[in-house]
C-alpha cells in the first residue's frame, strides 16, 4: 500500500515529461523471458540485437532507436499481453518485437492486431502464430518448416520405417505431426510414436521401446536445454549406434552444449535446421567472430533469430522513410529479402513468415571437435502448415 | 492474538465486525489509479486477482492451518471453464464467472474429502501432488485446453452490456476491483463468526476441537469448498480481462508464487494476502523494469530481509509496533 | 520384455540412487529441528558448479572434484546458519519458508550472473564414459559408479549413527530435542554440524547429477519438487525411509514410462499420493 501512494506522484511527474521527443526516435518495446527456465535464449536474443546495433548504429532513416527491456519471467501469456499493453499505452513504443515463447506471442499478437502495431516475432516457432495479427512477421523458423521437410528427405534417402519419440506439450506434438505428414506422403511407414514427459530426466525407458520396435530410424523433437544430451547419453547406453541406426532430428538435438556434454555418443546424428554457427559463408565467419569477441560464446539460432528481426526492421523504416505506423510497416516488410548469417532469407508476402534454406546436417569430429557438418539442403521452403490451411 | 475482554460472545463480534479508519482509507486508496495513474490499470487489476487468489488461501492456510501447495488447481480450473465458456460462444463475463466460481467449487468439495483427513507434511505433499497431475492432465487434454500454446479464442463480450474491455484496462480494473471488494466482504463476514472462531480453533489445535463439539473435518471440508470458489474466481477473472488462459494457471510457479505473497504479507490477517500481493508484484514489476535478468536477487533480499525484520509477514511485524487496540483485523 | 526391460530398471535405481544423495540431507535437517529448508537444492547447485568449473577450467579429474564439492558445500553452509537460520529456529515454518525462499532465489540469481544461464557439463574420464557388457546386458559406466558411491554414503551414515557418540547424539536430538538437551547434550552444535554435513552431502548429490541430469542456474528450483517428494514419502529425519522412497519412486518411475508410457508424468505424482494416504508420515516415519 505504501508503495502505491510512492508511485504516483513519480508516475505523474514521468507521465507529464515523456510525449516531446517522440517524433525523433523510434521506440522498439522488446519483450522476452530473461528469467525463468528460458533466460539463456532470451540472452543469445538481446546479444544478436545487440550485436546488430552495435555494427549499424543506432540511427536509421534519420531517428535513432530506442529500445525498452520488458521480462515476462518465462511462460506467461497474461504478464506478456499486459507488458505489450504497457508499452503502448504508457511508453507510447512503435513495434513490439522479441517474443522466444508461442503462449506469449501469441498473447501479444492480440494487442499488436488491436492497436495496430507492427510486431517481429524474434524466435517463437509454432506455425500459427503469425495468423494472429496481421501487422506481425517473424524471422525465425516454424517447426513444419524444418520437421515436415526433414520427413520428406529421409524417405528420399532410404529410411522406410521410422519410430518418433517427442516431447509432450505443444511443440513437441507439431513436431511429430510435422514429421509424420512429411514422411507418410512420401510413402514412409510410421512404427510407432511415444511421447515423454515434458520434465524427463531419465530417456532409458523411451529409447529401450524405440529400440524394441526395430524401426530403420530413430526420430526425437526435444527442446533445448539439458534433455538433448540426456537423451545423446541413453542412446548410447542402450546400444544405439546413430552410424548404423540412423537418429534423426531438429537441431535442438546437437546444439552447441548437448555436443560437449554427449560427446562421442553424437557422432552420426542427423538434424534437421536453419542455422549452425558453424555455416560456411564469408557473412557468417565475419558475424560469427563479432558476436565471439562481443560475448565470448558463440551465436544459436536465438541470436540469429533476433539479429535477422533487428535488420528487418532497419529495412522497413528505411523504406518507409521513418514511418511508424503498422500498415506502411508491415506492407514494407512484405516480400524483403536478405544475406543473413543462415543464407538468403525473404519474407512471405502472403503469410508474412520466413522462407528459408532447411539444411540437413551429421554430427561429425572436425580435429577436436564435434560439429554439426551440412551435407545436404532444401531451398526456399515456405511454412507447409499455412500452406495447407490455405487449400 | 489481540486482548479483547469481552464478557459475551457477541460483543466481541460486534467488535470485531466494526470498520476501522485505517481499513476504510486502504479500499479509498485502490480507486487512486484510476485518476493517478491511469497507465498501470493493467497491472492493478492483475494485482487485485492475485489479491483476491491469496485471500482464498488466507482463509485455508492463515485460518484453518492448512498448508496448500497446490491452490492454483483452483485457480486454473476456474480460469480455464470461464475460458472455455468464452471460446464456445458464450462471452457474457458476469454469468460466466458464475459458472467458474461454481465449477471451482465443485472441484474443491471433492478434493476436500481427502484434504480434510491429513496434515503437516502429508497434507502439504497432497496438495501439492493434486496441482501437479491437474497441470499435466491440462497438458495431455491438449485438444480441450489448448495445450502448452494455451487457450486460443477467448472473446469477451462487453460487461454489463456497456463496457468493453479495452487496451488501457479501465473495464479490467472495475471489474477485479468490485469482485475483490465483494468476495472481502463475504471473508470478513465469514472470519468473525462462530465459523471463524472454530476454524482458529482448528489451526490452532486440530485434536482438541471435537472435545468441545466442534467436528473439524466437516468445517474443514466447508471452508475449503469456499477457498477453492474464491480461488476459481480469481482465476476466471484473469482469464476474461486477459482473454487468455495458459498452463501456467494451474501451475507449482504460481501455487508457491501466491503462498510467498501470503506469507510476506502475513496469514491469517484477512488483508495480508492483498498487501503481499500489492507489495511483491509491483516490487517485481519496478525491479524487473530495472533489471530484467536479474531482478529475482533482488525479491529475494527483500524476502530475507522481510523475515529477518517483521516475523510473521508484513503486517505481523507491524503489528508488534501498534498498540494492541488497532491489531488483528 | 523383461529382459530388455532389465536395462531399464537399472537405470531407474541408478536415478533413484542419485534422488536419494540430493535428499537425504534434508530428511535428516528436516526430521530433527523441524527446519523446512527450502534452499537445500542451493547447495547442490554450489556443488555442481564446483564440479564443472574444476573439471572444465582447472582439468582437474572428476574424482578429486567430488570431496571439493561436499566440503565447499558444508563450508557454504556455516556462516548461512549462523547469521539467517539460527534467528528463525523458533519461527514459525512459513517464516522458514519465506526465508529459504529468499535465499533460493537470490542463489538462482547469484549462478545465473556468474555463471550464465547456459547449460553446463562435466568431463568425465574415459573409465566412466560408455557402458559395462555383463550376463548379456550392457549397464551404463557411470550408473554403476552412482550406485557404487549412494551405497558407500549410505553405509558410512548408517554406521556413523549407530557406532559413533556424535551419531548417538544426532540420534537422541531427532528422537526428542528438549530430552536430548535436558541430558546435557549441545542441541544446538550437534544441529549446525549435521547442517553442515547436510549440506555438503547436497553439495555431493549435485556434482554427482550433472552428468545424469545436467546443471544450469535454475536448478535449484527444478529439483526442489522431487527432492520434496523422495523426503515425505520416506520420512523425516529417516535414511532409510529416504533410501526406500528414492529407490521406490525411482524404478516406478521408470517401470511405468517402459510399461505404461501414456501414464508419463502421472505416475511418480500417483505413487507420491498413494503411499501418503497409505503411510502419512512416511515409510519409515515417526509422527
Amino acid at each position: 500500500m505504501r508503495k502505491t501512494l510512492l508511485i504516483m506522484p513519480i508516475a505523474a511527474i514521468a507521465f507529464g515529461a515523456m510525449p516531446a521527443r517522440a517524433q525523433h526516435t523510434v521506440k522498439i518495446g522488446l519483450i522476452l523471458a530473461y528469467s525463468g527456465q528460458f533466460a539463456d535464449p532470451s540472452a543469445q536474443m538481446d546479444n544478436g540485437i545487440k550485436l546488430y546495433l552495435r555494427e549499424h548504429g543506432e540511427q536509421v532513416a534519420g531517428k535513432r532507436i530506442e529500445l525498452i527491456r520488458k521480462d515476462t519471467g518465462g511462460i506467461a501469456p497474461d504478464i506478456a499481453k499486459r507488458l505489450a499493453q504497457e508499452l503502448i499505452v504508457r511508453e507510447n513504443v512503435d513495434l513490439l518485437a522479441g517474443f522466444a515463447l508461442t503462449p506469449n506471442a501469441l498473447a501479444a499478437a492480440d494487442v499488436s492486431a488491436q492497436a495496430k502495431k507492427f510486431m517481429v516475432t524474434m524466435n517463437a516457432a509454432t506455425a500459427i502464430i503469425t495468423t494472429k495479427s496481421p501487422y506481425m512477421v517473424r524471422t525465425s523458423f516454424t517447426v513444419p518448416q524444418l520437421n515436415e521437410t526433414l520427413g520428406a528427405w529421409a524417405y528420399r534417402n532410404g529410411i522406410r520405417t521410422v519410430y518418433t519419440m517427442v516431447s509432450d506439450f505443444g511443440p513437441g506434438h507439431d513436431g511429430e505431426a510435422a514429421f509424420h505428414t512429411g514422411f507418410k506422403d512420401a510413402g514412409g511407414e510410421i512404427v510407432g510414436a511415444s511421447r515423454y514427459p515434458v520434465a524427463n530426466q531419465d530417456f532409458s525407458a523411451f529409447v529401450q521401446r524405440a529400440k524394441d520396435s526395430n524401426a530403420e530410424a530413430i526420430y526425437v523433437w526435444t527442446p533445448g536445454g539439458p534433455q538433448p544430451a540426456a537423451i545423446g547419453k541413453a542412446l548410447a547406453e542402450r546400444g544405439i549406434d546413430p552410424r548404423q541406426r540412423r537418429v534423426l532430428g531438429q537441431g535442438e538435438l546437437t546444439s552447441e552444449d548437448a555436443l560437449k556434454s554427449m560427446g562421442d555418443a553424437g557422432i552420426g546424428i542427423i538434424t534437421a535446421f536453419h542455422y549452425d554457427f558453424n555455416h560456411a559463408s564469408a557473412m557468417n565467419e565475419a558475424f560469427v567472430r563479432s558476436y565471439r569477441d562481443a560475448f565470448g560464446r558463440n551465436p544459436d539460432m536465438f541470436s540469429v533469430g533476433a539479429y535477422d528481426g533487428m535488420h528487418l526492421i532497419f529495412e522497413v523504416l528505411k523504406k518507409t522513410g521513418g514511418k511508424t505506423d503498422g500498415e506502411s510497416l508491415i506492407a514494407a516488410a512484405k516480400g524483403t529479402q536478405w544475406e543473413s548469417p543462415r543464407g538468403i532469407i525473404s519474407i512471405d508476402a502472403e503469410t508474412r513468415d520466413v522462407v528459408q534454406t532447411v539444411y540437413i546436417r551429421r554430427v561429425e569430429r572436425v580435429g577436436s571437435e564435434l560439429r554439426n557438418v551440412e551435407f545436404d539442403k532444401v531451398e526456399n521452403v515456405k511454412d507447409p502448415f499455412k500452406a495447407r490451411m490455405k487449400n | 492474538m489481540g486482548a479483547e475482554p469481552a464478557s459475551e460472545p457477541q460483543r466481541y463480534f460486534d467488535h470485531r465486525i466494526r470498520w476501522r479508519p485505517l481499513e476504510l482509507a486502504f479500499w479509498f486508496a485502490t480507486l487512486l489509479p484510476f485518476w493517478l495513474t491511469p497507465t498501470y490499470l493493467v497491472l492493478a487489476s492483475q494485482i487485485a486477482i492475485t489479491g483476491l487468489f491469496a485471500l482464498s488461501l488466507d482463509l485455508i492456510l492463515g485460518y484453518a492451518g492448512i498448508v496448500s501447495l497446490g491452490h492454483a488447481a483452483y485457480f486454473g480450473f476456474g480460469s480455464y471453464t470461464a475460458g472455455l465458456i468464452a471460446k464456445w460462444g458464450w462471452g457474457e463475463p458476469l454469468s460466466g464467472l458464475l459458472i467458474a466460481a461454481a465449477a471451482a467449487g465443485v472441484l474443491g468439495y471433492v478434493t476436500s474429502f481427502i484434504i480434510a483427513r491429513f496434515r503437516h507434511l502429508a497434507l502439504i505433499m497432497i496438495t501439492l501432488g493434486f496441482g501437479l497431475l491437474l497441470a499435466e492432465a491440462a497438458n495431455s487434454a491438449s485438444w480441450l485446453t489448448g495445450g502448452a500454446d494455451g487457450l486460443q479464442g477467448v472473446r469477451m463480450w462487453r460487461l454489463l452490456g456497456i463496457f468493453p474491455f479495452d487496451l488501457y484496462g479501465y473495464a479490467a480494473y472495475s471489474y477485479a476491483l468490485a469482485v475483490l471488494v465483494l468476495a472481502f466482504l463475504l471473508a470478513r463476514r465469514l472470519i468473525n463468526s462462530p465459523f471463524g472462531l472454530a476454524l482458529r480453533g482448528i489451526r490452532e489445535r486440530a485434536v482438541r476441537m471435537p472435545a468441545i463439539g466442534a467436528s473439524s473435518v466437516a468445517h474443514i471440508r466447508m471452508v475449503y469448498t469456499i477457498a477453492a470458489t474464491m480461488a476459481g474466481i480469481a482465476g476466471g477473472l484473469l482469464a476474461q480481462t486477459t482473454e487468455t488462459v495458459s498452463l501456467e494457471t494451474l501451475g507449482f510457479q504460481r501455487s508457491a508464487d501466491v503462498l510467498v505473497m501470503l506469507i510476506l504479507g502475513g496469514a491469517g490477517r484477512l488483508y495480508g494476502g492483498i498487501i503481499g500481493a500489492i507489495i511483491y508484484l509491483i516490487a517485481r514489476d519496478q525491479f524487473s523494469g530495472i533489471n530484467p535478468q536479474y531482478w529475482y536477487f533482488w525479491i529475494g533480499l527483500l524476502l530475507i530481509a522481510v523475515v529477518m525484520f517483521l516475523p510473521n509477514g508484513i503486517l505481523g511485524g507491524l503489528a508488534r509496533l501498534v498498540p494492541p487496540r488497532w491489531s488483528r483485523a | 520384455m523383461l529382459g530388455s526391460a532389465f536395462g531399464v530398471l537399472f537405470d531407474g535405481l541408478a536415478y533413484g540412487m542419485l534422488l536419494f544423495l540430493l535428499a537425504v540431507g534434508l530428511s535428516v535437517t528436516l526430521g530433527m529441528m523441524n527446519f523446512v529448508n527450502l534452499a537445500h537444492c542451493s547447495f547442490a547447485m554450489l556443488g555442481g558448479y564446483v564440479a564443472v568449473g574444476l573439471t572444465n577450467e582447472l582439468r582437474w579429474p572428476f574424482l578429486a572434484t567430488l570431496p571439493l564439492a561436499f566440503v565447499s558445500a558444508a563450508v557454504v553452509s556455516v556462516p548461512l546458519e549462523r547469521v539467517l537460520y539460527r534467528r528463525l529456529y523458533g519461527a514459525s515454518e512459513l517464516d522458514q519458508c519465506l526465508l529459504t525462499i529468499g535465499i533460493v532465489f537470490v542463489s538462482v540469481a547469484t549462478a545465473a550472473y556468474l555463471f550464465g544461464t547456459v547449460q553446463q557439463s562435466v568431463q568425465l574420464p574415459s573409465w566412466l564414459r560408455g557402458s559395462v557388457s555383463f550376463l548379456h546386458h550392457s549397464f551404463g559406466a557411470y550408473r554403476l559408479f552412482l550406485i557404487a558411491v549412494a551405497l558407500a554414503v549410505t553405509a558410512i551414515l548408517v554406521a556413523a549413527l549407530e557406532y559413533t557418540s556424535f551419531g548417538a547424539q544426532v540420534r537422541a536430538a531427532v528422537d526428542n530435542a528438549r530430552m536430548a538437551r535436558g541430558l546435557g547434550i549441545d542441541v544446538d552444535r550437534v544441529f549446525a554440524i549435521t547442517f553442515a554435513l547436510g549440506g555438503g552431502l547436497a553439495g555431493l548429490g549435485g556434482a554427482l547429477a550433472v552428468e545424469i541430469v545436467g546443471l544450469d542456474h535454475a536448478f535449484a528450483f527444478t529439483f526442489l519438487v522431487y527432492v520434496l517428494i523422495v523426503v515425505a514419502v520416506g520420512g523425516l529425519g529417516s535414511i532409510a525411509g529416504s533410501f526406500a522412497a528414492a529407490l521406490v519412486l525411482g524404478v516406478s518411475d521408470m517401470a511405468g514410462k517402459y510399461y505404461v508410457p501414456e501414464l508419463g508424468a502421472f505416475l511418480i505424482y500417483l505413487v507420491m499420493i498413494t503411499l501418503l494416504m497409505w503411510r502419512p508420515a512416511g515409510l519409515f516415519g515417526r509422527r
